[in-house]
């Protein structure tokens, strides 16, 4: 049965497990009283009551993959930090801004203190010293409850000296943004948190975990990753992995958006929920609107190339969806029925990421607002069948090679695999493109409708006479 | 006027005092500063500077990086309507039409009475409940054109003032940190040693 709370807005229980989301139906559930009621800090009791290094192995074998969008196993990510280095720092990236992502919010707003359970689980366990939790600027509410939270977790003596009269000892300082979608890239998340301008660092080194805020190691870990936290060490490794696949344990955030019956958020089984489920299943989203026919739809947030219908029956499942030639990203489903004008569509993203563009990289900083230049005429009908070719030209400075795409028997095109090939440092350059790519690649004729025949004109080079 | 007053100072100082290195703090007191006075003014940034211990061309470096912060007064309310790929499916450029035709500016500009500014947003984290908008960073949701005017004869006529305070200020609830259980921190260059719970013992 299918749940909707007023307090929650967008989000959807079902009957499923709940890992991240138990307490969501509670209207006062970013309260301690409420979530002491509901095993709260329970996961943290357990945790201090076991050497660090236990509960380090613990996340290891639970196999928590990290939420934001590379997928990364956490336990794996706290053991990258040098031997014999400290201090070691925790940042809590809570800059949710990916185009189609809606969770880490939820859970900011919603459940902040099992954020703070996660987050001293992690600081306890990985030996990090110092908690900066920040959080994306324009979500102001957010930031209330988790300032609110964290004030009654320092009183109760959950947060700070001696927590719990234990010897383990840490502060969660909250940290807030100021509005720039390239800070949620976990280096420019370290510069940002250093009071500088939030552009990516130079790679390598490539993991924070060596060498990140201050040069120290650095854990950046997702709102969503900590969250799984308490209840895997309240239930133990066996109950977490008894949910989901193998490769992808316990559950995940998802939010389903755009044309569907019922656009929401959902927290699925891991790795056995099919985009079908999805997008038409009762207990999600329903079918598409108006009984309109799919078109094509965005598997992983606005950075993701783009499936049609033909993907549908592909499970929610980083392994397989990555083959296919996508990615699963932060849990974003975005979905265009057979109304969409395509070519309109992937401008929006496409501006967005040529807005974003923090301007290090060249290709990312002038190859994005060519994007968008050309694009914009195109679609204005302004453009030219030369246009289209310059497009791809253009993306293939900032993605040389194959581009990942997924298999279509009607174009007949193959899958090239995610991930991409890139010339700039972080992943925003290649998101300028995605959408672009596919949608010429699965929509061309969109585009020839509107672009006008080029006329030849004569060019005579410099220099030589005619 | 524009450095900050004397209770912000000693919040500001408060602020830096929780990070390692002071110039960490630079974002959170930009956001003070602009509760303060309402946008970046040049000697707020020159203060800034002085507090963290940084030229105010670096906090101008900083400052002009992050589109929260404003360089000229803005509307008392800050209406971003998002355009982004969930809600542009949903409506956002109509919604957008309509708005600057009930306000009478376009995207990017302030009303003459100075109560709103009316901008263009990327993506903000609602894709579900699209179309989306933020009046001072907090939410409306699924917004329908007479939503929207609904909104704005409301907060015109000062009927929202508790929902919305004015630009600038962002988060009414701040985090205090107890003298008597603050860890407090180090500049991570006088810390070598390893935390204490890691002795392979519970620490419990």
């Amino acid at each position: 049965m299918s749940k909707t709370y007023v307090h929650a807005p967008g989000f959807v229980a079902g009957d499923r497990p709940k890992i991240v989301t138990s307490r969501f139906e509670f209207a006062d559930s970013y309260t301690l009283e409420r979530y002491l009621a509901t095993d709260g800090y329970k996961g943290l009791r357990a945790a201090l009551a076991r050497p660090a290094n236990e509960v380090h192995d613990d996340v290891k074998s639970a196999t928590v993959l990290g939420r934001g969008g590379a997928g990364f196993p956490a336990g794996v990510k706290w053991g990258l930090t040098p031997q014999q280095v400290w201090p070691r720092y925790l940042v809590v990236n809570g800059d949710e801004s990916e185009p189609g992502t809606y969770k880490d919010r939820l859970l900011m707003e919603r459940d902040p203190h099992q954020l703070i359970e996660g987050c001293l689980i992690a600081c306890y366990a990985a030996g990090l010293s110092q908690c900066f939790l920040y959080i994306r600027g324009e979500m102001a509410v957010a930031q209330e409850r988790m300032a609110a939270a964290l004030n009654e977790a320092y009183v109760a003596g959950y947060i700070g000296k001696n927590i719990l009269g234990s010897k383990f000892s840490v502060d969660i300082i909250l940290h807030w943004g100021a509005g720039a979608y390239v800070v949620g890239e976990e280096t420019a998340l370290i510069e940002s948190l250093e009071g500088n301008r939030g552009m990516p660092r130079l790679k390598p080194p490539f993991f924070p975990a060596a060498n990140g805020l201050y040069g120290q190691p650095t854990i950046v870990n997702n709102v969503e990753t900590l969250a799984n936290l308490p209840w895997l060490l309240n239930h133990g490794v066996a109950a977490y992995t008894a949910i989901g696949t193998k490769t992808s344990p316990g559950t995940r955030m998802v939010a389903v958006s755009g044309h569907v019956k019922r656009p929401g958020v959902y927290e699925i089984v891991n790795g056995t929920t099919t985009f079908r489920d999805l997008i038409y299943g009762q207990e999600f989203s329903g079918g598409i609107r108006d009984g309109n026919a799919l078109k094509a739809f965005v598997p992983g947030g606005g950075s993701a190339p783009w499936f049609t219908p033909d993907q549908l029956d592909l499970p929610f499942e980083a392994s397989q969806v990555g083959p296919a030639g996508s990615m699963l990203g932060s849990g974003a489903v975005m979905v265009m029925d057979e109304t969409t004008d395509i070519p309109a569509a992937a401008l929006t993203l496409t501006h967005f990421y040529a807005h974003e563009s923090c301007g290090k990289c060249t290709p990312c900083r002038e190859g994005g607002t060519w994007l968008e230049r050309i694009l914009r005429r195109v679609v204005d009908g302004d453009g030219t069948d030369a246009d289209l070719q310059q497009l791809l030209e253009v993306g293939a400075m900032i993605c040389p090679g194959a581009f990942p795409h997924a298999a279509n028997e009607e174009l007949g095109l193959k899958a090239v695999p995610f991930p991409y090939k890139m010339t700039t440092i972080c992943f925003v350059g290649p998101s300028a493109f995605a959408p672009v790519h596919s949608a010429l690649t699965l929509f061309r004729s969109e585009f020839e409708a509107r672009v006008k025949k080029r006329v030849n004109i004569p060019v005579t080079a410099v220099g030589v006479s005619a | 006027m524009s450095r900050l007053n004397e209770t912000n100072t000693k919040s500001a100082r408060e602020i830096i005092a929780r990070y390692p290195r002071p110039k960490s703090a630079l974002i959170p007191l930009l956001h003070l500063s602009q509760e303060q006075n309402g946008y970046i003014t040049r000697e707020a940034m020159q203060h800034l500077g002085e507090l963290v211990g940084v030229t105010s061309a670096e906090v101008y470096g900083t400052a002009t990086f992050y589109e929260m912060f404003k360089f000229e007064p803005v509307g008392k309310y800050l209406i971003n309507i998002c355009g982004t790929l969930s809600c542009a499916l949903m409506g956002a450029n109509e919604l957008m039409h309509h708005a600057e035709k009930k306000l009478g500016v376009n995207a990017g500009g302030t009303t003459s009475d100075g109560m709103f500014t009316l901008a263009h947003a990327e993506c903000q984290a609602a894709c579900t409940e699209a179309p989306t908008l933020q009046v001072n960073y907090r939410y409306r949701l699924r917004v329908t054109p007479t939503d929207l005017d609904n909104l704005i004869d409301n907060l015109r006529d000062n009927k929202l003032k508790d929902e919305f305070p004015p630009h600038g200020v962002l988060a009414k609830v701040q985090q205090v940190i107890p003298a008597d259980r603050a860890v407090g921190t180090k500049d991570p260059e006088d810390v070598n040693e390893s935390p204490a719970w890691l002795d392979g013992k519970a620490a419990l």
